[in-house]
């Protein structure tokens, strides 16, 4: 095995995004450690306000207009995502949108949305393209990619786009993807469709994948390791058998004894106390 | 297909106001008081006078008798002769409705060309220096009153920098020595017909000054709806998702949110083109321009009823066409239109 393959694909080290507004700044992000190996998913898991798709945006230089973004190390492959991430966005690095609905447009065609894509990365003739973008519907399982390719998104079920979704994303030829809450917006036999299809295009395309998400089951499902976020911070990070069965942080006992499975059948459902104006709440942290 | 759907509905529909306003213009006719009778006798008529042109015009015919006959004869674009002048409508028409079409097209699509793409900018900007500049200008463009800017403009490209022709349709010289033989009436098409670069250019040069002063107050309404929803459609998550995808911004701008913001400015551009038509006997007269703006506002003063019966119909379809072709264009722009 090569040594580029056994050093990290993302390394990041005490990662802060402070944003200005006209009431102060917020610290979206206080303190994030992240390292994820080539070929892995990679959860983050955190309450709503956690920071964790700021972490995201962040890798892709999206950050809102005026953001500071602090880290000890933010690499990506060896490159410092503090000046390579408008370059990396697209070639390398790709995002799975949440809620596929709203991040596609409803008056483009599927054809010019995934043809768009296709044109800015790669260099290739109009009837190359169209190919290409049949080939990427059907891998991501969609039946009768003809069709597809003709519809609008009004006229696809939820799994539908969001496999749409999945196709732009891998149209940029990225190798890197972040997966944005990429099954809140479906219901769980879909959901679970669309993490297996992940699954196996991480397999056969030699990707890495972010899975950014709060759910604890697409976590157990998907991902091989698990970096859990509280309040801006990772607080917790592992493999994800180990983080699920011996969670070593309290949060991450409160945010496991939170799902229903873990409460006796009428008993009431257990609730995360703390709040993120207080970084070190009693119960959590 | 929905959209082969969605046209044939909204021709129907055309069809019903295009019948709905001549059942209007011919009750209009009947409750003006005015005998149209001694009108079309002439000045100072005798009773037999007016009883004579009271059979000539069928008046004394029962009302639906005379509402079949009007309405065949305008479906025949047949349009009577004018009390006034005793001249055929129909040829007057053809030469007034050519030349307030060229205007109107001309004028509408420099708005849309002004408007859309500054309105673009300013959103793309927001707040900054352009936004301030293009929003600055909007707003002096809707104000300033159209006979105002056509003196002014006429003041400065023809008076003083002498690069325009002051008014008219055509200069002289070429309408004397070396006329373009009359296919369409609209100029720029004879001359192109008839391969006469001299000509056209001459047409295209006189259409700028009157077309700039007619599309000043479109722009402006059309630069600031552009702008308003194309920062509402930057907001949207497709938008943030084209940017992580790694689209170019001038791709996203035009490609992925113009087309979800062009509703507004599209439908402020039929209204202005519908208010071209008729609306604009200012600039028709300033710029000595022969559209029907002038021809309807003479018949009015004259209470020559045939004649503001033919223009009234003629302005309808003309509207109810531009309507179509925008409910249309609109549905194209975005499929789920055409599933209302």
């Amino acid at each position: 095995m090569p040594l580029s393959d056994t050093t990290p694909l993302l390394e990041i080290r005490g990662l802060s995004v402070t944003i200005p507004t006209p009431e102060g700044d917020v610290h979206a992000v206080r303190a994030v450690d992240l390292e994820i190996g080539r070929g892995d998913i990679h959860g983050l898991i955190g309450e709503s306000g956690s920071g964790k798709t700021m972490t995201g945006m962040a890798m892709l230089g999206l950050v809102p207009k005026g953001s500071r973004i602090g880290a000890g190390r933010f690499h990506f492959d060896g490159q410092d995502l503090r000046q390579q991430a408008g370059r990396l966005r697209g070639r390398r690095i790709g995002m799975i949108s949440q809620d596929p609905a709203a991040a596609l447009n409803p008056v483009l065609s599927i054809r010019r949305q995934i043809d768009d894509v296709l044109r800015t990365h790669r260099d290739l003739p109009r009837a190359a393209r169209r190919a290409e973008a049949l080939a990427l519907l059907a891998a991501t399982g969609l039946p009768d990619p003809e069709k597809v390719l003709r519809s609008y998104p009004h006229q696809l079920s939820g799994g539908m786009q969001q496999r749409v979704v999945i196709a732009q994303a891998l149209a940029t030829g990225a190798d890197f993807l972040i997966a944005d809450e990429p099954t809140t917006a479906l219901d769980v036999s879909v959901a679970m469709q669309v993490l297996a299809l992940l699954r196996r295009l991480v397999a056969e395309r030699n990707l890495t994948v972010l899975m950014i998400t709060h759910d604890m089951d697409v976590i157990a499902e998907a991902c091989d390791r698990v970096t859990v976020l509280y309040a801006g911070r990772s607080v917790e990070t592992g493999p994800v058998e180990e983080v699920l069965n011996r969670p070593a942080h309290r949060y991450t006992r409160a945010l496991l004894g939170a799902l229903p499975d873990a409460v006796p059948r009428g008993a009431r459902l257990a609730v995360v106390e703390g709040s993120f104006d207080d970084p070190d709440p009693e119960g959590a942290a | 297909m929905d959209i082969i759907r969605y046209i044939l509905r909204r021709m129907v529909l055309s069809a019903f106001v295009v019948v709905g306003v001549t059942f209007l213009v011919f009750i209009v006719a009947q409750v003006v008081p005015s005998d149209p009778a001694a009108l079309y006798a002439g000045p100072r008529p005798t009773a037999e006078q007016i009883e004579k042109a009271r059979q000539e015009l069928n008046l004394d015919a029962p009302l639906p008798a005379r509402f079949a006959t009007f309405a065949t004869a305008m479906a025949a674009g047949d349009f009577g002769i004018s009390y006034k002048s005793r001249r055929l409508i129909a040829e007057d028409l053809k030469a007034y409705l050519p030349a307030t079409l060229e205007l109107a097209v001309f004028s509408t699509g420099m708005a849309l060309l002004f408007g859309v793409p500054l309105g673009v900018m300013a959103a793309a900007r927001q707040g900054r220096w352009p936004d301030r500049l293009g929003s600055l200008g909007a707003i002096a463009s809707v104000a300033m009153p159209t006979f105002f800017l056509a003196m002014l403009l006429q003041l400065v490209f023809a008076q003083w920098l002498g690069i325009m022709p002051l008014s008219g349709r055509i200069s002289r010289e070429i309408a004397i020595s070396a006329p373009v033989p009359q296919a369409t009436g609209f100029l720029l098409l004879d001359s192109l017909l008839a391969w006469r670069p001299d000509a056209f250019a001459d047409a295209a040069r006189h259409l700028v000054l009157p077309a700039l002063t007619l599309a000043s107050y479109p722009a402006g309404v059309a630069m600031r709806l552009t702008r308003s929803a194309m920062i509402e459609i930057l907001e949207r998550r497709h938008i943030a998702a084209a940017r992580a995808l790694g689209l170019p911004s001038g791709r996203i701008l035009f490609g992925h949110a113009l087309p979800n913001a062009m509703g507004p400015a599209l439908t402020v551009i039929g209204l202005s083109f519908a208010y071209a038509l008729t609306g604009a006997v200012l600039v028709e007269i300033i710029f000595a321009w022969p559209g029907l703006g002038r021809y309807v506002s003479e018949a009015i003063l004259a209470k020559d009823f045939p004649v503001i019966a033919a223009v009234t119909m003629v302005v309808t379809v003309c509207y109810v066409a531009m309507n179509l072709i925008i409910d249309i264009a609109q549905a194209l722009v975005d499929p789920r239109v055409a599933l209302t």
